[in-house]
């Protein structure tokens, strides 16, 4: 009989739906963007591969600003994020009782709304004559030339309010799997509720911010809507960046060497920081 | 984790703000890129030793009209991409079509700016797919070039093109970009000035200087668009744009980025500047002429400036692989009778490629009443419906750039808006 046979290869057969759907729509092109990068050339003479690494060099040293500006706001961003998201997460976790799913959705629903139309809504609200800035400014709490569209504070402000369920969501499963009988153990300890929070609740809830600084920083860093939207001519992220290279001036090389800097930027980093955390003791908490 | 993605169309929307992203249409995503190279694994553009080149297909003879009209036949349904402001927003034109030949027209304000529209349809016509159009309306220009070097445009079947013969005035005949209107046929002609808000701005507003000027801080809008943005650089030195060269773009280009520098420009706008000096976010910038008439607020005024204005036409052309293309030349030769013409450009404002049209607007403003009659008068009085010799004197049309040009004029003016 087959059967064990069967049972051997079954595992592998379960894998392989998924494993070629990645093979076609991710390394396959992923592949195709290392050598497009490499390539020289343009849309009306064809590109042709010469591995020109100075794609790579004059990405950096053209748009080596880029780089720094979007990782700087996508720092900002997420520190926004979790300086929000914690204590919202605490509060489900800790206080929710059996309303807990309720508010949860309530953090989600506005990101049951279309994108676009939340974005559009910003403009709305902060056009410099519109609902906020408008009556602020006519009764002289405001200077007359401050404005908060088209600036960096608005697209981190976007970024954050964007990617903010993202870090509330993994905080809060960090916490809500904290064993009551823990923090309890803490206070028949004689911890205070602020040494119990310190040295029993924040360790415990550690890797669930650190998967939500992940899932906001990476892709913020990569993100270009909201510095399109928002953003003035000085607020221009790397994504913005690689974007107009690729759809308006078809210089895909360049595009493509871009996204493979900026990949190996994120790379690197999270690597750093997954080690300043301590990535063992991160896996294993998140294990349990 | 599944349910917290937020929605892909969000994602990935790569605009600014999009009138056409509210109707559900979105802009480039990554994942045209990913079928630009899915189409590459195919073996269509890419291998792994380069794209091909697909240049010099420029050039157009009878045998190509014939092989491309033959057995091509009208298909009742027709679909068309244009700007936002293109269309009388009833859409009684389009009903005034359909009554007169059958044809169901589903048009979209789907392009905010040449360039992006281009990068949205580079790729499926690289790769010979549809690109959802029948019909599109490209401004003359580098991305107009490409698509005409490319060989992504349907060669223009003139036999099915009388009206247009008839009727274009001389000057939208046989133009430089496109010799024999080959490919290309005039829509819309228009002019890039300036456009200020009168509740903000207290003086008159005649020059590009003003757009310059450090009073304006944080209040100025610019144009993305390089060769809009270069042209107004270039009249501001003094330069006339259509005989410039490359050490006059770099001087420009050091002007504009100075104006960018010093906070000047608030932001570089694609057409949603239009939305941004009807609210006061912007006091005074770069537009075109027509739709400070058909889209903005009433406090919104729109100049010529005195160093000079430049004259564009957005052209109707067919892609190569449209769908419907005998319905799609259809409507192009029916916008060509004046009848047809005038309410168009009754709504639009802008230069209308029928002469014939301004008599019967005069015709209709006789008949018309009130507030109406007074537009309508207005109207045929227009300078920027209906320029001057003077006033065409004053205009300029991009420059022609050969290719190793428009590369340098690309590097030179293109990371201007981009901050760099």
């Amino acid at each position: 009989m087959a059967g064990p046979a069967r049972r051997r290869l079954a595992p592998y057969l379960m894998i392989l739906p998924g494993a070629l759907w990645m093979l076609a729509f991710f390394l396959l092109p992923l592949a195709l963007m290392v050598s497009l990068s490499l390539q020289t050339g343009n849309l009306v003479d064809g590109f042709r591969q010469t591995f020109h690494w100075q794609n790579y060099t004059d990405g950096l040293s053209i748009y080596g600003d880029k780089f720094a500006r979007s990782l700087w706001y996508a720092l900002l961003a997420t520190l926004a994020c979790a300086v929000l998201a914690y204590p919202a997460a605490y509060w489900i976790a800790m206080h929710g009782g059996r309303h807990k799913s309720t508010y949860l959705f309530l953090v989600l629903l506005p990101y049951f709304v279309p994108f676009v139309l939340r974005i559009v809504s910003w403009k709305l609200v902060l056009t410099d004559h519109g609902p906020v800035l408008g009556p602020l400014r006519d009764h002289g709490l405001l200077p007359a030339d401050l404005h908060v569209l088209d600036t960096g504070f608005a697209v981190v402000s976007g970024l954050a309010y964007n990617f903010l369920p993202f870090m509330v969501l993994p905080v809060y499963v960090a916490l809500e799997r904290i064993d009551p009988r823990v923090v309890e153990a803490a206070y028949d300890l004689y911890a205070s509720r602020f040494q119990a929070f310190r040295h029993v609740i924040l360790p415990l809830s550690l890797p669930g911010v650190f998967a939500g600084v992940i899932m906001t920083f990476v892709p913020m860093s990569a993100d270009y809507v909201n510095a399109e939207v928002l953003g003035g001519p000085r607020n221009t992220m790397i994504g913005n960046v690689i974007q107009s290279e690729y759809f308006a001036n078809s210089a895909y090389p360049l595009a493509s060497a871009l996204s493979f800097t900026l990949m190996a930027i994120l790379l690197v980093g999270i690597f750093i920081y997954a080690r300043a955390l301590g990535t063992r003791d991160v896996l294993e908490a998140a294990r349990r | 984790m599944t349910s917290l993605n937020r929605p892909a169309a969000g994602r990935d929307a790569g605009g600014r703000l999009d009138p056409s992203l509210l109707r559900g249409l979105t802009r480039p995503r990554r994942r045209d890129v990913l079928r630009l190279l899915g189409a590459a694994g195919a073996g269509a553009a890419l291998s792994a030793c380069g794209v091909q080149g697909q240049g010099g297909k420029q050039n157009v003879t009878r045998s190509d009209v014939e092989k491309y009209w033959s057995g091509k036949s009208k298909a009742g349904r027709l679909s068309w991409a244009s700007w936002p402001g293109y269309m009388e927003d009833d859409r009684a034109t389009l009903k005034a079509f359909e009554k007169d030949t059958g044809i169901k027209v589903d048009y979209r304000e789907v392009i905010q700016e040449t360039a992006s529209w281009f990068g949205r349809i580079q790729a499926p016509l690289a790769a010979g797919q549809s690109i959802g159009f029948d019909l599109m309306v490209i401004t003359n220009g580098i991305q107009l070039d490409r698509c005409l070097q490319l060989g992504y445009l349907a060669p223009l079947d003139h036999s099915r093109l009388k009206t247009f013969a008839a009727n274009a005035g001389p000057g939208f005949k046989n133009p430089s970009y496109d010799p024999g209107n080959a490919f290309t046929i005039p829509y819309f002609s228009g002019i890039t000035g300036i456009a200020y808000n009168t509740k903000y701005v207290d003086e008159e507003i005649t020059s590009i200087a003003q757009l310059f000027d450090p009073k304006y801080k944080g209040r100025v809008g610019m144009m993305a668009d390089s060769q809009e943005l270069g042209n107004f650089g270039l009249f501001l030195l003094g330069v006339d744009p259509e005989k410039s060269t490359p050490a006059d773009w770099e001087k420009a280009a050091a002007r504009l980025r100075r104006q960018r520098d010093d906070g000047i420009v608030r932001k570089y706008y694609e057409q949603d500047y239009i939305d941004a000096v009807s609210k006061g976010d912007v006091w005074l910038t770069m537009a075109w002429s027509g739709d400070v008439y058909s889209l903005a607020g009433p406090n919104v005024r729109f100049v010529v400036p005195k160093e000079g204005g430049t004259i564009w036409t957005d052209n109707l052309c067919i892609p190569k692989t449209a769908v419907h293309p005998v319905d799609a030349i259809t409507m192009m030769d029916w916008l060509y009778e004046p009848e047809h013409n005038a309410p168009l450009t009754e709504f639009i404002n802008y230069i209308t490629p029928v002469p014939a049209t301004r008599d019967l607007i005069v015709e209709h403003a006789r008949n018309a009443t009130g507030e109406e009659k007074k537009d309508l008068e207005r109207l045929s009085r227009s300078p920027l419906v209906f320029p001057s010799d003077a006033d065409m004197a004053r205009l300029r049309r991009y420059r022609r750039l050969d290719r190793d040009e428009e590369a340098r004029y690309q590097r030179i003016f293109e990371p201007i808006p981009k901050g760099s």
